[in-house]
């Protein structure tokens, strides 16, 4: 504190307690609020999934039954997705997007209070439904009808409830991230001159305005088919159980990237900082992103290869998917030409950009598999897929997230972390994360489907690997949350640069950043 | 079980390499996906390992150059960084060659689709329908219809011991059987919420789904049982309904054919007579195992706030006309299903009478096959 008021004595002045984080329209504030609500969600999401490897630990039923297990299997994905990542990167982008571009704040900071402050209570409801009569939801985070509609227990309202308030949440922020980079730049950073995190997050923006709506929409219509007579996905009632898929995919398939163009955007930051060399290609990385979220609208069919399509729609599907692999090859192969002849070290927020580079190239590796449709027969719904995308989005979305976290812990603490603790700490994540997912893969293609509380015999050698990489993995998370908070009570203090090789506006102000920073906008030339 | 759980207990190393090793006799560490037994299957197989191939290629490729950059491009190691940050002809090769890497996937790919998209002139048709949690198979030329259920050996080992039942989970009570080398389609559609039929050799995966008849083909080169697994996410016991294929030869499969018919007059006959309460109470538990016991579980008793108990309801102590009602018409907007086009006659007197007398619902009641004939 004394560092900080010596650097702006009069901008300090902000509410004590409870009050300052109840009504804080602070972005830094806001920020914190965000990341310390994901790790929660985190731990909480963490908990569920320890429970399905420990039931998966071997064949037959022994910690609850069937139905428990599904609700966990659907929480999981739930909390995961909209609890634990994405208010992650919309904390990362509170605390960064305003110094990087040289802003003084966000751009509507009361709607940001807000946004921050409907999270906790939709987690809330949604974590809620596992204590009603009946159970929580128990179908899936994908809910396809009708097993969500007419076969759901009575706890779906309050989830799809819980399911519009996230949306509100992620719009209003997305509103807010878009109105600040585009309104509130510094004199002289021109959108070309921008870093890369926070092109990724305007595209990502975009990403969000455009399909959360789209959620909204098919879970109304969920809300509808159960309490208000009508047939939108009852076959029944004349209506179509695949056009719930359809919506829900048109979303689903953008929110996968709505999760990964952030993370690029994060280790577009770090690479170049450690290898002391400039982002290669920043032109096309910024096009390659874009290229990336306009394709992402018009693949969603892949996920529906085997719903019966007609075989037209199979190969247009087919085609546009195996598509993305192009822009997403250009991207690693540009992280790859900014390390090469580069000055690299390998700092703790490195370890874990290298971590994501070599493993989010693998879960792409499997991408492309699955989007080759005729393959995807055999593949859709076992463990190759869940393989796949747990290779995206942890140790893709997650580990991005985690090296942004150690990149700037630094400006936001003024401590430096304990180097020795955070590589163990990497080590160990690295290495159980891979014992954990890496069979998975061989259990998909053996024929395991995914969802199963039970498994057949054969199945039994590589989810007793699966599981102990599970509760490996799941324990780190509580070394990482040791490291932060010994980081935030104390530590090396940290230069304003921080790292050697950093460039930008935010290494420009004082460590720990000030409560207010560029009021005065700087010049970017 | 006690023995495996003691070994859980002392956890470690060394309990995992027990464990592994009490399992070695069933040890299997798939790794790969199976060849198959039908043409499908084989190409489905050639693809995956083709772009398999193309993905180790060229992580080789990538993996080399981030390591090697790791290893000589450290400022520990003294280097130096260079200053280039763009390059438009690498741009455009690294742009290029991988579209043209897709282009070579995608040609094979879409002829395989093609072929096995193309459902025409089979030999044999097989409607599949699936329910919660279990498949209908009706062969459509042949006037022969049954439901396929997990086996019980496997439902009672659940929560006892699995590693003692052969095919734990991948046994049912009624294989459907096909003969060999014919064209065989099979029509997939669901009654409630959405399945898949899936059998990995034969390379058949389909979405079951309410209000849709979806298809698709085989040819089997192989005498032999396949089994598959219902792969779409379809309530409590999801991992429950599996698929059990016996394909024999073209005489073989005739006699089954007969064989059938057989059991259909003999099944027809037997609801005429009388049945004694200890036969419709021995038949009524196999029944109740079966087709009730998923939800209601084996004591009766259901599971709270989701499925009702059946021990002390009034339905089951009480008001028998209620009590056939439900079984035979199912209740609208829940799970319970029509079972009067499920289950014969004497299935679904065995039941009831079961119902009515066992868990302490001591009525005494008998129902016999005639009178649920009346009912219908």
């Amino acid at each position: 504190m004394s560092e900080a008021t010596a650097n702006g004595a009069h901008h300090e002045e902000h509410a004590r307690g409870i009050s300052r984080w109840l009504f804080t329209t602070n972005h830094k504030d806001i920020g914190t609020l965000y990341l310390w609500f994901s790790f929660v969600m985190l731990l909480i999401g963490g908990a569920m999934a320890m429970y399905i490897r420990a039931e998966l630990w071997e064949p037959g039923i022994q910690l609850s039954d069937p139905n428990f297990f599904n609700q966990m299997t659907t929480l999981h994905g739930l909390i995961m997705v909209f609890g634990a990542v994405m208010p992650a990167f919309v904390g990362l982008a509170n605390w960064q997007v305003p110094m990087m571009i040289g802003a003084p704040d966000m751009a509507l900071p009361r709607m940001n209070n807000w946004s921050f402050w409907i999270l906790p209570f939709a987690g809330l409801l949604l974590v809620s439904t596992i204590f009603m009569e009946g159970g929580g939801p128990n179908f899936g985070w994908t809910m396809h009808a009708p097993l969500s509609t007419t076969y759901a227990p009575p706890s779906t309202d309050f989830f799809i409830f819980a399911v519009h308030l996230l949306g509100l949440s992620s719009i209003m922020g997305s509103i807010n991230i878009i109105a600040t980079i585009l309104n509130m730049r510094a004199p002289g950073m021109t959108l070309m001159k921008m870093p890369m995190f926070v092109w990724s997050w305007l595209i990502t923006a975009f990403l969000l305005i455009a399909v959360m709506p789209v959620l909204a929409g098919a879970v109304t219509m969920m809300l509808t088919d159960r309490n208000f007579g009508t047939s939108f996905f009852d076959a029944a009632g004349g209506g179509d159980p695949l056009l719930f898929q359809h919506v829900f995919w048109f979303f689903g398939h953008p929110e996968v990237y709505i999760m990964i163009l952030p993370a690029f955007g994060v280790i577009s930051q770090i690479i170049p900082t450690f290898a002391r060399k400039p982002l290669f290609g920043y032109s096309s990385m910024v096009y390659a992103t874009a290229s990336i979220a306009f394709l992402s609208f018009i693949v969603w069919a892949h996920h529906m290869y085997t719903t019966g399509m007609p075989v037209s729609g199979e190969l247009y599907f087919m085609y546009a998917t195996v598509m993305i692999a192009v822009p997403t090859g250009v991207k690693v192969f540009n992280w790859v030409a900014t390390m090469w002849k580069g000055s690299m070290t390998f700092e703790t927020p490195m370890l874990w950009a290298l971590g994501f580079l070599v493993l989010f190239t693998i879960g792409g590796f499997t991408g492309l598999m699955l989007g080759v449709a005729p393959a995807d027969f055999q593949y859709h719904d076992t463990y190759f897929v869940v393989a796949h995308f747990h290779y995206v989005l942890v140790s893709g979305a997650l580990f991005a997230i985690i090296a942004g976290v150690f990149y700037w812990l630094p400006k936001w603490t003024g401590n430096m972390y304990d180097e020795k603790l955070a590589k163990i700490h990497f080590w160990w994540a690295m290495i159980s994360f891979n014992v954990l997912f890496f069979p998975q893969h061989f259990l998909g293609l053996a024929g395991m489907p995914r969802r199963i509380p039970d498994y057949a015999l054969q199945f039994t050698e590589w989810n007793v690997i699966s599981s102990i990489g599970g509760f490996a993995f799941g324990a780190s998370w509580l070394l990482f949350l040791y490291i932060i908070i010994k980081t935030i009570r104390g530590g090396e203090k940290a230069t304003d640069e921080v790292w050697e090789g950093a460039d930008g506006l935010e290494w420009t102000v004082p460590s720990p950043a000030p409560y207010h920073t560029f009021n005065t906008a700087p010049e970017v030339k | 079980m006690s023995t495996t759980k003691t070994k859980h207990a002392s956890s470690g190393l060394v309990a995992l390499v027990t464990l592994l090793a009490s399992h070695s006799a069933l040890a299997e560490w798939g790794l790969n996906m199976t060849q198959g037994v039908t043409s499908i299957s084989r190409q489905l197989y050639g693809l995956h390992m083709l772009v398999l191939w193309i993905c180790v290629i060229i992580g080789i490729g990538v993996f080399g150059a981030i390591f090697y950059s790791i290893y000589h491009h450290r400022k520990s190691r003294g280097a130096k960084a260079a200053e280039f940050h763009e390059s438009t002809t690498v741009e455009v090769i690294w742009t290029v060659v991988p579209f043209l890497i897709l282009v070579g996937v995608a040609i094979p790919a879409t002829k395989t689709l093609l072929y096995l998209e193309d459902t025409r002139d089979a030999d044999i048709n097989i409607k599949v329908t699936g329910y919660q949690w279990k498949w209908k198979y009706d062969y459509l030329d042949e006037d022969i219809s049954f439901f396929s259920n997990l086996a019980p050996t496997s439902r009672e080992a659940i929560s006892a011991d699995p590693t003692k039942v052969e095919n734990y989970l991948l046994e049912v009570d009624n294989p459907i059987v096909v003969p060999v080398n014919k064209k065989v389609r099979f029509l997939i559609t669901a009654d409630d919420v959405i399945h898949a039929w899936w059998i990995p050799e034969f390379g058949v995966k389909q979405d079951a789904i309410p209000g849709f008849i979806n298809d698709a083909w085989a040819v089997i080169e192989e005498p032999g049982v396949y089994r598959g697994q219902c792969a779409e996410l379809c309530g409590k016991d999801h991992g429950y309904m599996p698929i059990v294929v016996e394909a024999k030869s073209e005489t073989d499969y005739l006699a089954w054919v007969a064989e059938q018919k057989a059991t259909a007059a003999a099944d027809a006959e037997a609801a005429g007579k009388t049945w004694s309460m200890d036969e419709l109470m021995a038949k009524g538990e196999t029944v109740y195992i079966t087709s009730c016991a998923a939800c209601h579980q084996a004591n009766g008793e259901g599971l709270t706030g989701v499925f009702p108990a059946i021990k002390g309801s009034p339905i089951a102590t009480e008001d028998l006309p209620a009590h056939l009602d439900i079984i035979l018409n199912g209740k609208a907007g829940t799970s319970m299903q029509a079972f009067g086009a499920q289950l014969t006659d004497t299935e679904i007197a065995a039941v009831i009478t079961y119902q009515r007398n066992a868990w302490g619902n001591n009525t005494g009641e008998m129902v016999q096959p005639t009178e649920i004939k009346a009912a219908r």
